[in-house]
């Protein structure tokens, strides 16, 4: 079942494709129809998921059999919460790009591919096939951005696609060396993971793989493409990126770098804490002073995805099912804020200058918004009841047994979060200025349409999650924590003392 | 299992399905949404006082029961959570419920002409189930995101008029400030965590708060020397210090009064400010935990002190401060202050002590100093007001009980017996009489100011009547009438319950004298009887005097002040300030403690930010560039090494090419003797080469 969600997906970007251009209606309805196919898969998947040893093998056909490549799909706990994630994505993208009317066939077609490339990370257990999902994930990204998008578009494009394929490149070299040195002529994953490679090698192959990957988890110092990139993009395009695509980085993190090359990360462990907690901190520290609307947010996406490379320092299991669930989490909020910030606010309002924003009275203009907002900031803050709580706090528990200072820091950065959040919402939503200039707002206010029904539905969709999978964590953590029991984890396990 | 013990959980429930039916409710179901929040409180207080009569009489250990249940898996354990009923939970719940609902009641008449009333309504029931939710929890987890929500709702609550650019700038501060004591308070539980394995309190002998986890916490020695237990204690009371507006996190509490009053007297003073109070109770076993080699425990004596410096500080601020609502927002700083005083010395009990009768009076001046701004015409200036007995009787007699309960007036007053058992173990207590003093000035300038601001606002003649037209909200115009300028006494529904509180105000006073200390004894799951000795021995009576002197004292200094000569206009200078200026000055400014934040953490923070956006501009986007740059430069070079170098060598390697080629098409003639001559002279070659090399 849950490799129909690839499948579909493609399928659905094809047929994306073939609709006829001037009937964007059409298209947009067989859009939905694929993305609802995919979550229901996921949905199904997640429900009959029945793991041996932690893992279900999914699909499994020779594929280059000389290079000992296969295609090769599997699912753990892991893989299940992040295809959820995905679909989910998926839906709300869908129906927060409504209103896309520039080539509507091709911008979800490149949608689909994403998705679909995406959903093949996620599923893969052969190396060499997750790097070609991998990479079949990056270029839609460009033309999304590069066609699509707002400010500086084709900066922010180059950008992203700069950093996408360095990181490709080092992920590609460890990943030969691994397969070179291992002598084992297979690219499987759960093979290379019981192979031993000699601490020496994993000194450097270990933060050569780490890196490449988490440059796309918007890994301090290497995310500045993140910020720009978001605030390029078209609003369904920066839901994703910071919905799922950065969490493509930060999955290849645990499920490549860390099962492959366990003794380095022993050895690379409070270098790359450091790197996150740095990057919770520097990243809530700059969203404060920004004066863009979507910069803000990209920034917080970058403070958050910290939280995710601190757990996945941690080096115990409470910290990597934290890292889990955060990617989860902060994929359903992001997503959300971006929804709110670029379909909502920008498409109407046709400004993200905060001080422009500031006159404008959008809560007695676009209510709706700013209720959402406020509720997706609670629960990007990390207020109780939302999924972010429970995920910081199993980062900050594991976090706390290895490192104490840092967790301390991370601290400080949950703070900040605080400040610029609460500052953001009251800037743009909750500020009249003057009373004096009351009947002009309200002359204004008219003129801004009112929140459409896909808008509703979409932010319900994701609140909905959020608060769900807060008040249930057990819903996804009974999928991940049993997860690191499997094979794939043997290695890791050892090194973390377990 | 009792059947209150099962269905404790219905106390927080009920509000927050009122607050989740109104929140659906359109705007005109007023009387709707009032009778939910109403109703649904009401209910909760029937079963507060069942949870109250479950724990009454049994002593103990018996007066405590715990229920759990699992929530989620945390790593390889299962994180659980529950709910515990001892006296503790049962004496908060039932003064919880009970001044929440006569709150409530209060409520229908002030935001009566409030647009919002529906949303109003639905906030404070969302508040109420929130604050029990605290109460109840037995598990720090839970109780932490309890009191998250419950500073969402403060948070909701206070921006209420979010218009009003204040009440919205005040919002923000209070929740910001208040995160910053949580995040300390965070870093303890997940440190707990990490200590004991679990955050339940009490389960059954396996709970984070009983002997087995504390042995363990006490003899582990971690950084600067710090037991676990005392660093983890002192990071939980970093929470409390930010939510119970204790120094240095008081800032946001005074500003929280932009929220509508009877936000003010729910929240600001009753209940949730001393949530962190009732955090301290809570955890009072791990606070007094002893680490060997230090006398008393750290935790408490930290406690001890902040609590008595908050107590003078607050009080000292309340001196001169103008605003109605402000005078009374200092004052409960200051009696927080006491409270924690009183946790840190004398323990649970007195300091639960003081927070109950507390909520009573200081509920009642809130809602008293709302009716008095109702009927005032939204005016906050005490300068503004006077002679306003002769308007608002009813008001005006509540409010002098409540005035006498905060000052301490003695003998049939609860404020005078709680305060006077904290003074009480403060002379008692060991290592210092700083606190005791301090706490005896507060008492002094409690009265002081509280007889101050009854001067300004009941004595004299009104003084707002003239000017009140700079008044321009809309929500004067509704009263109407030819008397609009002046003061009227607020409907029915707000004076019942200030003569409902001012009744239980006194009324307490019977169940907490030392004579018979049934409330305290109560609190602590002790059996109280009545004692008469208690009262004559160890000072306690000599005491009493001391304490009812320096309260009369602070009056009559009050009254010799601003009694004798109300002031005539609203303008005039402060007799106080035309006695002392420079100290009122510092007073009035509060201390400067705000423009102190100001300039330093609010702009180094600004500064950082900006410095980390320098950095990402300037520094890592250069970096990029110049990386692109090089690429860039490199394909140049690239190119022109290709048009000058390659291609050049390539063009003159084709011309070379060419030429030979030429130079071969020469060859081939067509003539056969040409050809005759070269295959000659080539053999001729050949077999000398193989003669050559045959040879060697």
């Amino acid at each position: 079942m849950l490799a129909w969600t690839i499948y579909l997906s493609f399928a659905g970007a094809l047929a994306c494709l073939l609709m006829p251009r001037a009937n964007p209606r059409a298209t947009r309805a067989v859009a939905l129809g694929t993305a609802l196919a995919g979550l229901f898969c996921a949905l199904a998947g997640a429900l009959q998921f029945k793991p041996i040893n932690g893992l279900e093998v999914v699909t499994h056909v020779r594929w280059i059999p000389a290079l000992g490549i296969d295609f090769s799909l599997a699912a753990d706990g892991i893989s299940v919460t992040l295809v959820l994630l995905t679909g989910i994505a998926a839906v709300a993208g869908v129906l927060f790009s409504w209103n896309v009317e520039h080539r509507t066939n091709e911008f979800f077609a490149f949608f689909f591919a994403l998705i679909g490339g995406v959903y093949g990370v996620f599923l893969s257990l052969d190396l060499f096939l997750l790097f070609v999902f991998y990479e079949i994930a990056i270029v839609p990204k460009y033309f999304l951005i590069a066609i699509w998008g707002s400010t500086r578009r084709d900066y922010a494009a180059m950008k992203l696609a700069l950093y996408s394929f360095i990181g490709s490149g080092m992920v590609l070299i460890g990943m030969l060396a691994a397969y070179a040195v291992s002598g084992l002529a297979s690219f499987d994953l759960q093979t290379l993971a019981q192979f031993s490679f000699t601490p020496e090698f994993q000194r450097w192959a270990f933060p050569l793989v780490f890196v490449g990957f988490a440059i796309l988890a918007g890994m301090w110092p290497f995310h500045t493409w993140a910020p720009t990139g978001h605030s390029a993009a078209p609003t369904a395009a920066s839901m994703l990126l910071a919905g799922v695509v950065m969490k493509l980085g930060a999955y290849g993190c645990l499920r490549v770098a860390m099962t492959l090359f366990p003794e380095g990360l022993k050895m690379w462990q409070h270098e790359l804490a450091a790197l996150a907690v740095t990057g919770i901190v520097y990243g809530a520290l700059v969203a404060l002073v920004q004066k863009d609307f979507k910069f803000v947010i990209g920034y917080s996406s970058v403070s958050h995805m910290g939280f995710v490379l601190l757990g996945l320092a941690a080096l115990n299991i409470v910290g990597w099912s934290g890292a889990v669930l955060q990617m989860f989490s902060h994929g359903i909020i992001a997503g959300l804020l971006f929804g709110v910030v670029g379909r909502m606010v920008y498409d109407r309002a046709h400004t993200r200058e905060l001080d422009k924003l500031e006159g404008m009275g959008l809560m007695r203009a676009i209510p709706f918004a700013a209720v959402t907002f406020v509720i997706a900031g609670f629960a990007s803050m990390g207020m109780p009841g939302f999924s972010g709580f429970i995920a910081e706090l199993q980062v900050l528990i594991g976090a706390w047994q290895a490192f104490p200072k840092l967790a301390i820091l991370a601290g400080v950065g949950i703070v900040v979060g605080v400040v610029y959040t609460l500052k953001t919402t009251a800037k743009v939503f909750f500020s009249d200025k003057t009373e004096a200039a009351e009947s002009h707002h309200d002359h204004h206010a008219h003129e801004l349409e009112p929140i459409s029904v896909q808008e509703r539905l979409g932010a319900a969709l994701l609140i909905l999650c959020t608060v769900i999978v807060g008040l249930h964590p057990r819903l996804l953590l009974d999928l991940i924590v049993p997860s690191f029991q499997s094979p794939l984890f043997d290695g890791l396990r050892k090194a973390a003392g377990l | 299992m009792s059947f209150i013990l099962q269905n404790l959980w219905l106390i927080p429930v009920l509000p927050l399905l009122a607050a989740g039916i109104s929140a659906l409710l359109k705007r005109p179901n007023r009387s709707l949404a009032a009778g939910l929040a109403i109703g649904s409180m009401g209910a909760s207080f029937l079963l507060s006082c069942m949870a109250f009569a479950a724990t009454h009489g049994k002593h103990g250990a018996a007066s405590r029961q715990a229920h759990n249940f699992d929530w989620f898996a945390l790593g390889d354990t299962v994180v659980r959570l529950g709910w515990v009923l001892d006296p503790l939970t049962a004496a908060m719940v039932v003064m919880i419920t009970f001044v929440g609902s006569l709150i409530f009641i209060f409520s229908v008449g002030y935001m009566s002409h409030d647009e919002n009333f529906t949303r109003f309504f639905c906030f404070l029931s969302l508040f109420a189930a929130a604050m029990l939710g605290l109460i109840i929890a037995n598990n720090l987890l839970l109780l932490f995101m309890c009191w998250e929500l419950v500073g969402l709702a403060s948070y909701l609550l206070i921006g209420f008029w979010f218009h009003k650019p204040s009440a919205a700038a005040a919002a923000k501060k209070a929740f910001i400030t208040t995160r910053i004591g949580d995040v300390f308070f965070f870093l303890g539980i997940v440190w707990l965590y990490s200590e004991t394995g679990t955050l339940l309190f009490y389960d059954s002998g396996r709970g984070c708060l009983e002997q087995d986890a504390l042995a363990k916490m006490v003899a582990h020695t971690t950084i600067g020397g710090l037991a676990a237990s005392s660093a983890i204690g002192l990071l939980l009371f970093c929470g409390a210090i930010g939510k119970s507006g204790q120094l240095p996190l008081h800032v946001w509490l005074p500003d929280a009064m932009e929220g509508p009053t009877p936000v003010s007297a729910l929240i600001h003073a009753a209940t949730m400010v001393a949530a962190g109070v009732f955090l301290v109770a809570r955890v009072y076993p791990l606070m007094e935990m002893q680490q060997a080699g230090v006398s008393e425990p750290i935790p408490l004596t930290a406690v001890t002190w902040i609590g008595a410096l908050t107590a003078i500080f607050g009080a000292l601020v309340a001196v001169s401060q103008t605003d109605i609502k402000r005078i009374l927002a200092y004052s409960t700083v200051s009696q927080l202050g006491y409270m924690m005083m009183g946790l840190g010395i004398g323990g649970v009990a007195v300091g639960m002590f003081h927070l109950l009768t507390h909520a009573f009076f200081k509920a009642l001046l809130f809602l008293g100093s709302g009716s008095i701004i109702h009927g005032c015409h939204e005016e906050q200036d005490i300068r503004r007001m006077g002679g306003i007995q002769k308007f608002m009787p009813v008001t005006f007699a509540t409010y002098a009980i409540g005035m006498m309960a905060l000052s301490g007036v003695p003998l049939v007053f609860c404020g005078f017996w709680s305060k006077d058992e904290i003074l009480h173990s403060a002379w008692h207590y060991g290592p210092s009489k700083i606190p005791f003093f301090l706490g005896l000035g507060g008492a002094f300038l409690t009265a002081f100011y509280m007889t101050r601001q009854m001067c300004f606002v009941f004595a004299g003649k009104y003084r707002g009547g003239h000017d009140a037209a700079h008044d321009d909200h809309g929500h004067s115009h509704s009263h109407g009438g030819a008397h609009s300028h002046d003061p009227h006494e607020s409907p029915a529904v707000m004076t019942l319950p200030l003569q409902i509180l001012a009744a239980c105000t006194v009324l307490l006073t019977l169940v907490s004298t030392p004579l018979w200390p049934w409330l305290p004894e109560y609190l602590l799951g002790e059996a109280a009887h009545v004692d008469a000795a208690k009262l004559f021995n160890a000072g306690t009576l000599t005491l009493l005097v001391v304490s009812g002197v320096v309260v009369a004292g602070g009056i009559g200094l009050g009254w010799w002040f601003y009694g004798l000569l109300p002031a005539e206009k609203p303008d005039e200078k402060d007799p106080l300030e035309q006695q002392f200026p420079e100290q009122f000055a510092w007073s009035r400014g509060k201390f400067f403690v705000d423009e102190l934040y100001a300039a330093t953490f609010v702009k180094w923070n600004a500064r950082l930010g900006e410095l980390c956006h320098d950095l990402d501009r300037c520094v890592l986007d250069l970096l990029v560039s110049i990386v692109g740059w090089t690429t860039t430069g490199c394909a140049h070079v690239a190119k022109l090494f290709d048009e000058f170098v390659v291609n050049k060598l390539f063009d003159a390697g084709c011309g070379e090419v060419r030429r030979g080629a030429e130079a071969a098409s020469e060859l081939q003639g067509g003539q056969i003797h040409q050809y005759l001559r070269s295959i000659g002279v080539a053999l001729i070659l050949f077999v000398f080469i193989l003669a050559v090399g045959c040879n060697k």
